[in-house]
């Protein structure tokens, strides 16, 4: 039976074929559906395989690995810049290796669509030195799931599975196999020269790793390189591998190059049978590596002067390998003319916080009440922020509040001291931003914090916090609420303020600037608190207005400008604010914003 | 009027009664490229979703992709379908063979995909260059500007150029849609296909 899924439903999928009994992960796109759908899909099934939403990808994904030194099968899914936040479990479960499969999904982000890297996380295999394997499509994806078990398990060892942003989020009929039962852990069994080996055995757990690579390669190395398209008499060969072999398959036959060029699509990038691929392109007059994001296979293939591809440029060496990239890269091997192409436009509309968001006042007021203020923010939907102004830096996850204190430590080198203000989700701050505020206190660093607490992780698609008491399967957790936290990392000036409240967190803003940079001041921290619009059931639950502008508008812009509210615009006649009401969420926070006093608000909760 | 359109008006609303084994064969070694924009949040997805459900009933090969993340938030977002033989899911410039249009201002970014000959349904109050319908006002009028979506694809199966019929696209409809929406999607979809009609008689 096929049935139509995400290629993040078909990798949830084929986990539970395969008998995994427990998947951990941190929502990041483009993997977050993995752990969500593994779930579901267990529930629908009746399997009782579990799955949660660890507090970090490091946290998952030594949690899942655990699972598997007791026997059983697991998986820990991510981001591939989640990836870093678990390198270091990574790369030290390499040498311990483990018993039941473990698979460590990192889906890399080519273009970058939703990241802040192209990083190829089949390069953090090979520094690991664990087998990676490459899917093309969803159902590829799903297959490799059981390749990767089996190889997992065969060698214990952990097995990388990289999907791209377009098997992730791509629909396939996929083909259907039955729930296999988990495969239920046998226990802990002790082995202190394994499970906690001291430097002198970890040199054997390398020397046993290199062995394992080996024998992975002789064993595997075949079977995962074959001829995609061609009759093999072609004097031209493309390896490819990832969803920029689809690509690649699809521009051949474009242009109806079939019998011109053969395709070879490797599946298993590292370890590479670099024999075996030489033998299979020795009989070719020219070779070309299309493959994303770095050149993985390219790099191995030590045979300059024949073999092209993102190193000499024939192969453009950053961004996404979409189809015309692709077809150009083709025409030039092949030394056809290129293919006039029409422009491509720039004009999108850019991503906003949505209308009737919480971040929008709390952005606002910031701005409002320290204008010269630094603002280092973070990962979330609060970096649009940045259309506000009040986003000066997104580096990585947690990293707002280390670099506040960074800033301060510069500043205060330099002889003077600006308002500095940083900005973290509630999930980010329990993901990362907890060690780095007791930092932060501890060298006594001088700024204020705003956690922006919308009760869920919002950018990725409404995932729950270790602030709630539910869990991704629906039982109770216990809440780890965050002004208990703020508190415990040694924090004195502690409020709690909802943000459409705009008056009141203006006043707050100065109030904490004020503390923070006084004599004995410190860190003070406000905590944004006004739930996400997107979570179900919060937008009928609040007050909800009619908004009306009045005559008195003189069109001066800050509500659509400087307030960046999606749902006000211009009128194209008399550039009055016009409130376009298929956007607008009746927040009714634009009445306090506007100078003119020419925003009306009727309750109207209807 | 067209003759096409005239021998259409004799139908009823419910468009071209094409029995799906003919449709399929009428399909058969056909590969179909559809783009469908609009801006995060009005139901792309969910269009993408009923027509991939509509190509795997009619037993065609179908690979789709989506805009998940940052650009959801409002931002311009793309979904594209192939049907046939096809690997991946993208599409190049000048490849789609339609294009269904949900907001005017994310148009421009992806109109290079449009193939020469394609056809693009455009949701905006007017347009003198392409099928249009105003869909957005029209949701709400229904009360609900969220199932746009739903009316426009209605209005792109009125004309009867798409690789599935009506009835088909209303038992996906009836099958993916959550329970507490199904009622709406499918009186959108009615309305999308009445629009179509009311505006050819005009």
């Amino acid at each position: 039976m096929k049935r139509i899924l995400l290629g993040n439903e078909a990798i949830a999928r084929g986990l539970l074929e395969n008998g995994c009994m427990f998947a951990a992960s941190y929502p990041g796109t483009p993997a977050s559906e993995i752990l969500s759908s593994f779930v579901e899909m267990a529930k629908t099934e009746k399997s009782p395989a579990m799955g949660e939403w660890s507090i970090n990808e490091k946290v998952a994904f030594e949690t899942a690995l655990s699972i598997s030194y007791t026997g059983g099968r697991s998986a820990v899914s991510m981001k591939q810049v989640g990836l870093n936040v678990a390198c270091d479990p990574l790369m030290s479960s390499a040498y311990t290796g483990v018993r039941g499969g473990f698979l460590v999904i990192s889906a890399d982000d080519p273009g970058p669509h939703s990241s802040q890297t192209e990083q190829d996380s089949r390069m953090m295999a090979m520094m690991a030195k664990i087998p990676v394997l490459d899917p093309s499509t969803p159902q590829e994806a799903k297959e490799m799931v059981g390749l990767g078990y089996h190889i997992s398990e065969k060698f214990e060892i952990p097995v990388m599975i990289r999907p791209t942003t377009r098997v992730c989020h791509s629909r396939q009929g996929v083909q259907l196999k039955g729930i296999s039962a988990p495969v239920v852990p046998l226990g802990f069994s002790k082995d202190p020269q394994r499970w906690a080996a001291t430097p002198k055995y970890r040199y054997h757990l390398h020397q046993q790793l290199n062995r394992k690579i080996e024998t992975i390669t002789e064993k595997f190395g075949k079977e995962t390189l074959s001829t995609v398209l061609g009759n093999g008499k072609t004097t031209r060969c493309i390896i490819s591998s990832g969803v920029a072999l689809s690509h690649t398959y699809d521009v051949i036959r474009e242009m109806k190059l079939e019998n011109e060029i053969t395709l070879l699509q490797v599946k298993m990038p590292y370890p590479l049978d670099v024999q075996g691929l030489f033998d299979a392109i020795h009989a070719f007059d020219d070779v070309l590596v299309i493959e994303e994001t770095y050149p993985v296979i390219e790099m191995q293939l030590a045979m300059r002067g024949r073999v092209t591809g993102r190193l000499d440029g024939s192969v453009p060496p950053q961004g996404e390998l979409v189809p015309d990239v692709v077809m150009e890269c083709v025409e030039k091997f092949v030394g056809r003319p290129a293919k006039p192409r029409k422009a491509i436009s720039d004009k999108a509309r850019r991503p906003t916080l949505c209308p009737g968001c919480g971040h929008r006042p709390a952005f606002y007021a910031i701005r409002r009440a320290l204008p010269k203020g630094i603002y280092p923010s973070d990962i979330g939907c609060y970096t649009l922020g940045l259309n506000l102004g009040a986003v000066d830096t997104c580096l990585c996850m947690g990293s707002a509040i280390s670099q506040a204190s960074g800033f301060y430590h510069a500043h205060k080198m330099k002889g003077e001291v600006p308002p500095i203000v940083a900005t973290i989700g509630d999930s980010t701050f329990y993901h990362a931003g907890v060690p780095a505020l007791i930092n932060a206190v501890h060298t006594g660093a001088r700024f204020v914090l705003l956690i922006l607490d919308n009760a869920t992780t919002a950018m990725t698609g409404d995932q729950p916090t270790p602030g709630m008491e539910i869990l991704v399967d629906g039982r109770t957790g216990k809440a780890v609420p965050i002004e208990d936290l703020v508190k415990a990392c040694g924090v004195k000036d502690v409020r709690v303020i909802d943000p459409y409240r705009l008056e009141e967190m203006t006043k707050a803003v100065k109030e904490a600037d004020g503390l923070a940079r006084s004599e004995d001041g410190g860190v003070s921290v406000i905590i944004s608190r006004h739930p996400c619009l997107m979570t179900a059931g919060v937008l009928k639950g609040q007050t909800r207005y009619s908004i009306r502008i009045t005559d008195d508008c003189s069109a001066c812009g800050i509500c659509h400008e400087k307030f960046e509210c999606p749902a006000i615009g211009a009128d194209p006649v008399s550039e009055k604010a016009r409130i376009d009401l298929s956007l607008c969420s009746g927040c009714g926070v634009c009445v306090d914003v506007c100078p003119k006093q020419a925003i009306k608000a009727v309750i109207n909760n209807q | 009027m067209t003759e096409r359109a005239t021998e259409r008006k004799l139908k009823p609303v419910h468009g071209r009664k094409i029995l799906d084994a003919e449709r399929v064969s009428s399909m058969a070694g056909r590969n179909v490229r559809i783009a469908i924009t609009g801006r995060g949040g009005q139901g792309v997805l969910f269009i993408t979703r009923i027509l991939s459900e509509c190509a795997l009933e009619l037993g065609l090969n179908v690979i789709a992709s989506e805009t998940h993340g940052m650009a959801m938030r409002g931002g311009s977002v793309i979904s594209t379908l192939k049907v046939g033989d096809f690997r991946g899911p993208l599409l190049g410039s000048g490849q789609a063979d339609m294009m269904l249009v949900l907001d005017a201002g994310s148009m421009e970014a992806f109109s290079h995909l449009l193939a020469d000959q394609g056809t693009l349904y455009l949701n905006a109050p007017s347009s003198d260059s392409y099928p249009t319908i105003d869909a957005t006002g029209l949701a709400m009028r229904m009360g609900n500007p969220v199932i746009a979506n739903l009316i426009l694809l209605g209005f792109v199966l009125f004309h009867g150029t798409l690789f599935c019929d009506t009835p088909l696209v209303e038992s996906v409809i009836e099958k993916i849609s959550p329970p507490r929406f199904r009622e709406m999607n499918l009186k959108a979809l009615k309305a999308g296909l009445s629009a179509g009609a009311e505006k050819e008689q005009q």
